[in-house]
């Protein structure tokens, strides 16, 4: 397994050792109550290029994209955004974190939360100001939820809520983008609606992390993957990564539909 | 401040405070953590005695920071209890929260027994005694006040984005530990600086009931904050009047009736009676969130349903023929709908007035505009039928019931577009542009309208 993870971990690294890369992870461990989650991450993510983060439940998924963004303490290890740790790099990232983690009938509007993207940059006290407002606005035209900006939050349907979270992140005018499954429960034109907003992102080079559950779609929407399960599986562009093999060591055997191509892989392999 | 009456004061205090901790605790309601309001204030009670016991009653100021002190004493362990046990915050809180008033209340009884000093101040801070506040009392308030608004003013933005989205708070760099401990400090100094005047029993009660009664009102932070100011310094001063006896003079009658019952009333339980009106008030009235809006609505929403269902089974009783408007017997209205006789002629009473139908004994028949209104319901379930059979596959038996519900509520520009659509796919001829052929059986063959080819 070990000598499989380096092979991917070589894959997104070749010398681009004179700009850093947007999000590098060395030897990460993360822990909850003293059960790890995370075993030994160790990763390098391209710039400029669409990510899924694939795993079944509990692999850790939501875990890494919350230890990058120092939400969860590191046990042991250490992340860096372009060479740098992300307390000083929170500028370059935005964060779109999972829909379920808010009250919705929190008294704001569609404007108000999406406005919240522009204050990390307005820093203590500074209230947002008229273009903050327009920026605001703007990124909600990018998600198609321009006519919504004054309707309370509660008063959306669960695709129109995930597009709020989308625009406000988009406000974040970041670099790099962290999103917690921004496809869950979405209808499809809203998933069509996102995929077209990443690939818009990717066009202007930004890199883009997506924790994602579908796996028919991964080829379709990623050119690049890491697969999780506690340890890392995978880190490396789709079509070399995202294997038959890899996916039945991440899913431990339980993927059945897939478990007939790795079989057929495995045979392939084998000297007849 | 020495030449006002001492209601004047006792007023002034009381809407202070009112003010104040409605603001501060709509934060607290927002973020679900009302009770720990309570906790604070319970809490406070050994911290009082305490305090009592050290440096005996004679500074005010003394008694509230042994106060604060418990207070903090008590989020911590709170804390550390959430933390490192599996016990969860609704469960420690209650443990905290009755731990350390039984605490409270043993070292009242040890401090009756202690000889020196005037004890009598103590036991007010059980359920409060706004009339026996000092001018220090006020001037604390006061100050108190003043500060927590300046932070909660300054510190809005962040409080509000920490209050909504704690984690995205914290991965935008927000020390969200710090304004925690801004919050549920504000909160806790809040509080022990009401406890005099409401006692530490009642205190939660202000803290909780301007918030959650502001936010049946709005839709918006910033209004909900000035609204529960508001709702709160209305609850502090109303309760002060009617508690002692100003209110029944002024109004010339007693709203609690207890003044004139010549029952002397303790400030703090009539200020919590008189939130609890304000916050009942709000329950029932407010536009939209309030319970009578609400059943409006649906009522309305009922009426509608029923009268379009009406000008429907109209419209497909004299689909044979519409040009003349055929009269038709109330069985066969009531043959194709479920309502009682009783019901069914209260709706067509209701058409009658205004001008859909004409009525003649046991017969009705549509009138010209009583025909355009029904030809436009009609249009509207049968696209929305034809939208169900074909966007969302619904086998075309199964259609009818699911188009009643939302047929209602669609606008005219969502039925033109449904219009428009279903033509661009071929599901609607040419001919049926007006009011589409219902897109299955209807019950009575005559009246499946036989088109000419």
């Amino acid at each position: 397994m070990h000598s499989n993870l380096e092979t991917q971990f070589a894959v997104g690294t070749p010398a681009e050792a004179d700009s850093p890369p947007p999000v590098e992870i060395h030897d990460m461990t993360v822990a909850y109550h003293r059960k790890p989650v995370l075993w030994d991450i160790d990763l390098v993510v391209p710039e400029g290029k669409l990510v899924g983060i694939v795993g079944p439940n509990g692999a850790g998924k939501t875990t890494l994209i919350k230890a990058v963004l120092g939400l969860v303490p590191l046990a042991s290890g250490k992340v860096e955004i372009y060479g740098r740790p992300y307390r000083r790099q929170r500028h370059l990232v935005g964060y779109v974190p999972q829909r379920e983690s808010v009250d919705w009938d929190f008294p704001v509007s569609v404007l108000d939360v999406v406005t919240m993207g522009t204050y990390g940059r307005l820093g203590w006290c500074r209230r947002p100001g008229k273009s903050e407002r327009e920026l605001a606005q703007d990124c909600l035209q990018q998600v198609g939820m321009e006519a919504l900006a004054d309707r309370q939050i509660r008063q959306l349907s669960g695709g129109q809520q995930q597009r709020v979270f989308l625009a406000r992140a988009l406000a974040q005018s970041a670099q790099i983008y962290f999103m917690d499954e921004p496809f869950a429960g979405v209808d499809a034109a809203t998933e069509k609606a996102i995929i077209n907003l990443l690939k818009e992102l990717r066009a202007q080079r930004k890199t883009v992390l997506v924790v994602h559950h579908d796996l028919q779609t991964v080829q379709q929407y990623f050119d690049h993957v890491i697969l999780l399960n506690m340890r890392l599986i995978a880190c490396g562009p789709t079509e070399t990564a995202f294997t038959a093999e890899n996916l039945n060591t991440t899913y431990g055997g339980r993927l059945t539909i897939l478990d007939k191509a790795a079989e057929a892989v495995r045979l392939g392999d084998r000297p007849r | 401040m020495t030449g006002l009456s001492i209601t004047a004061k006792v007023l002034i205090g009381t809407s202070l405070l009112g003010c104040v901790a409605g603001m501060a605790g709509s934060f607290v309601v927002l973020r679900r953590r009302a009770l720990v309001g309570d906790m604070l204030a319970h809490a406070a009670l050994p911290g009082l005695c305490i305090a009592y016991l050290v440096i005996g009653d004679r500074h005010r100021l003394g008694l509230l920071l042994g106060a604060f002190l418990a207070g903090l004493l008590a989020m911590g362990v709170l804390t550390l209890v959430t933390r490192t046990t599996r016990t969860k915050e609704d469960a420690a809180i209650g443990i905290v929260l009755s731990t350390f008033y039984a605490a409270g209340i043993v070292l009242l009884s040890v401090i009756a027994h202690v000889p020196q000093g005037n004890k009598a101040g103590l036991s007010t801070y059980l359920f409060g005694q706004a009339s026996s506040m000092l001018d220090a009392d006020i001037a604390i308030l006061s100050v108190v006040s003043l500060v927590a608004l300046v932070v909660l003013m300054a510190l809005y933005k962040e409080l509000k984005v920490f209050s909504f989205d704690p984690e995205f708070a914290r991965s935008q760099g927000w020390p969200t530990l710090m304004l925690d401990m801004t919050m549920m400090g504000t909160l806790t100094v809040v509080t022990i600086v009401g406890l005099p005047i409401v006692g530490v029993v009642l205190m939660a009660a202000l803290i909780i009931i301007p918030g959650a009664a502001a936010r049946f009102w709005t839709e918006r932070l910033g209004v909900m904050l000035v609204l529960s100011a508001v709702i709160g310094a209305a609850t502090g001063s109303l309760g002060t009047l009617e508690s002692s006896g100003q209110l029944a003079q002024w109004l010339g009658f007693d709203p609690l009736g207890l003044v004139t019952g010549g029952i002397a009333m303790p400030t703090g339980p009539v200020i919590v009676l008189c939130g609890a009106a304000i916050f009942l008030f709000s329950v029932l009235f407010a536009p939209r969130r309030g319970v009578i809006s609400r059943a409006v609505s649906e009522v309305n929403l009922r009426r509608k349903t029923a009268r379009e269902n009406l000008l429907r089974t109209l419209y497909e009783l004299s689909e044979h023929n519409l040009e003349q408007r055929p009269p038709i017997a109330l069985e066969a209205i009531r043959a194709r709908r479920a309502w009682s006789p009783w019901a069914a002629r209260w709706l067509l009473a209701a058409a009658s007035r205004r001008g859909d139908v004409e009525r003649k004994q046991n017969q009705v028949r549509l009138t010209p505009k009583g025909l355009r209104r029904a030809a436009e319901v009609t249009r509207a379930h049968r696209l929305w039928e034809m939208f169900l059979i074909e966007g969302a596959n619904i086998a075309s038996d199964h259609v009818d019931r699911d188009a009643d519900s939302i047929e209602h509520l669609l606008t005219p520009d969502t039925l033109d577009a449904l219009e428009k659509r279903l033509a661009d796919s071929g599901a609607l001829p040419e001919e049926d542009r007006q009011v589409p052929v219902s897109p299955h059986a209807l019950e009575e063959s005559e009246s499946t309208p036989s088109r000419d080819p």
